[in-house]
């Protein structure tokens, strides 16, 4: 299995939005190595025949009927925001990866 | 004088309906206790006032979310996180029993761990010897559970933090069948494995605490009716019972001396009570049980980790920045290491080009997991195997290399993948520390388990109070 390099490491977190430091790319980037190594053993099955299971129980398309039910208040979707600006989540400007 | 060492709920109940104690003496029992010995063990991240009435207190790990009260997953993230309503199941205890929310119980971040080091608020300790961890994730509840700080409590069990911290600390844990406990308002880690469950001194206790959480929810589209009420166990006999012991599970190089022998005692008991048993094989459990959790349990969490983004809830960065660098630093200031390696194997697990290798695969694995199981299952009632290789270790001996400390949950993860019930309970000492004995069952065979663990309990005979707490 092919080792995940600083450049993958990288574009991986970019993908889940972390920022790591110089000191974190090294400590967990050989981690991770050690880690998909282990994990990789999976592949050592034949398992083309082999349906893939999602969910442990055999449970489909779950309905609820479309009735109006009590929901929380404004204030109390907004009671743990970090900044709130009228009935919006604020949040700074812009800004790409 | 109340021992809250040894007071079950079910005695607590006795002497409220009795009129021998109030609803406010219990409740200061337990903080007194919690006075007393929490300063060490470090149990409890939050402490609650007594909400009065006459409930049994409970303590809840910290992960299930409660209205008005911390519930920080163990992570700084969510420090200051203050959730605006109850989870179903502590719903549930109010409302069914008027059970008291004690306090909320230290956990590894976000549930990841098995050892409680990972929480962001520092280690819980192990009541029967301090310089070793409870176990994981749950590590709070059960210790405090076998320290007399609680007479029962909630956990969340995604591979064993339920079943591997009761087996460490001497506790009856149960993970349940998956789908019979909502998960609505707990802190989502793998969704297709998290289950919430209860955590107590006896199995009698055990169940009872099960069935005040268990059903239908329709806040969580997963959850199923019960097929049957669960039954409080009696009786101590064994009789048409088959018992199956994997020989993969009892015999793997990782079982300490001390376990395998205290878990081959508990067999032959079960045999001494009328069971049948007999030997089994579970080929890939062991092999590729892991390695599946590994790949499926960051997968999931990588996804239901991306919501902490600093928008709604939970920790925000202070540092001057645009949108997207508000994201990564918050993400980074957040969470502690444990959660970081998951959500980037889970991202890499789950990224173009690598998603039939690992994730795909894995699910497939799961398949044959489950298979392997029902076949076990033709011929036997349950499963008895070791819940931990070992017993409780030294804090920092796993800490410094993740691939180990993943090892803990090696018996524990296979049938969590197969979505099967999973009991731990004591059978016994080795080195002093308590061994879990772990009692798995087919889907829905909750009743099956209790009924089996409360026979053996009575035969075993085990003093559930860590011997430096004796008096």
């Amino acid at each position: 299995m092919a080792e995940i390099d600083r450049e993958q490491l990288l574009h991986v977190a970019n993908l889940a939005r972390l920022e790591l430091r110089e000191e974190e790319l090294e400590r967990l980037g050989a981690q991770l190595n050690d880690i998909l190594a282990a994990v990789s053993k999976v592949s050592e099955l034949d398992l083309s025949d082999v349906p893939p299971t999602s969910h442990p129980l055999d449970v489909v398309n779950v309905w609820a009927e479309d009735e109006p039910h009590d929901c929380l208040s404004i204030d109390e979707v907004f009671a743990n925001a970090p900044e709130r600006e009228g009935n919006y989540f604020k949040v700074p400007p812009g800004g790409t990866s | 004088m109340i021992d809250t060492l040894r007071l079950t709920a079910h005695e607590a109940a006795r002497l409220l309906r009795e009129n021998e104690i109030s609803g406010a003496e219990l409740w200061e029992a337990y903080r007194r206790a919690i006075d007393e010995r929490d300063g060490e063990l470090h149990c409890f991240l939050h402490v609650c006032d007594d909400p009065g009435g006459d409930g049994i207190p409970l303590a809840v790990k910290d992960i299930i979310g409660t209205k008005g009260i911390p519930t920080t997953a163990g992570s700084k993230i969510l420090e200051n996180y203050v959730p605006v309503y109850d989870a179903t199941v502590i719903r549930r205890a109010k409302e069914g029993h008027g059970l008291r929310v004690l306090g909320k119980t230290n956990t590894d971040e976000f549930a990841m761990g098995s050892s409680t080091e990972n929480s962001a608020y520092g280690p819980t300790r192990n009541p029967w010897d301090p310089t070793r961890v409870p176990g994981g994730s749950g590590g709070g509840t059960a210790a405090a559970v076998s320290s007399g700080l609680a007479p029962w409590g909630l956990g969340s069990d995604t591979g064993g933090s339920i079943k591997q911290p009761s087996a460490l600390c001497g506790n009856v844990g149960l993970r349940p069948t998956y789908g019979t406990v909502s998960r609505y308002g707990a802190v989502a880690f793998a969704s297709s494995l998290d289950q919430i469950g209860p955590v107590a001194k006896n199995v009698r206790d055990c169940a009872f605490l099960y069935s005040v959480i268990a059903g239908r929810d329709p806040c969580d589209s997963t959850t199923v009716e019960l097929p049957e009420a669960v039954r409080v166990p009696e009786g101590d006999r064994l009789e048409g019972i088959r018992v199956g012991v994997p020989k993969e599970f009892n015999e793997h190089e990782a079982i300490e001396p001390g376990v395998r022998d205290a878990v081959r005692r508990a067999i032959e008991l079960c045999s001494e009570l009328g069971a049948e048993v007999g030997e089994c094989s579970l080929p890939l459990a062991l092999d590729y049980g892991v390695p599946c959790y590994y790949l499926i349990a960051p997968a999931e969490a990588s996804s239901n980790l991306a919501r902490y983004d600093g928008v709604r809830y939970g920790h925000r960065t202070q540092l001057e920045s645009d949108r997207y660098e508000m994201y990564t630093r918050t993400r980074d200031e957040g969470f502690g290491d444990e959660p970081k390696r998951r959500i980037l194997v889970g991202t890499y697990a789950l990224s173009a080009g690598y998603f039939d290798a690992y994730y795909g695969q894995a699910q497939k694995v799961r398949t044959m997991l489950i298979r392997e199981h029902a076949q076990a299952f033709e011929r036997f009632d349950l499963l008895v195997t070791p819940t931990s290789p070992t017993v409780a270790f030294e804090l920092g001996a796993r800490t410094a290399d993740p691939l180990a400390m993943y090892l803990s949950d090696l018996l524990t993860i296979p049938s969590c993948m197969a979505g099967l019930p999973g009991l731990s309970m004591p059978c016994g000492l080795s080195e002093g520390l308590p061994v879990g004995l772990q009692l798995v069952g087919p889907q829905f065979s909750e009743n099956t388990l209790f009924r089996i663990g409360h026979a053996l309990e009575q035969a075993l005979g085990f003093d559930p109070v860590p011997e430096r707490l004796r008096t």
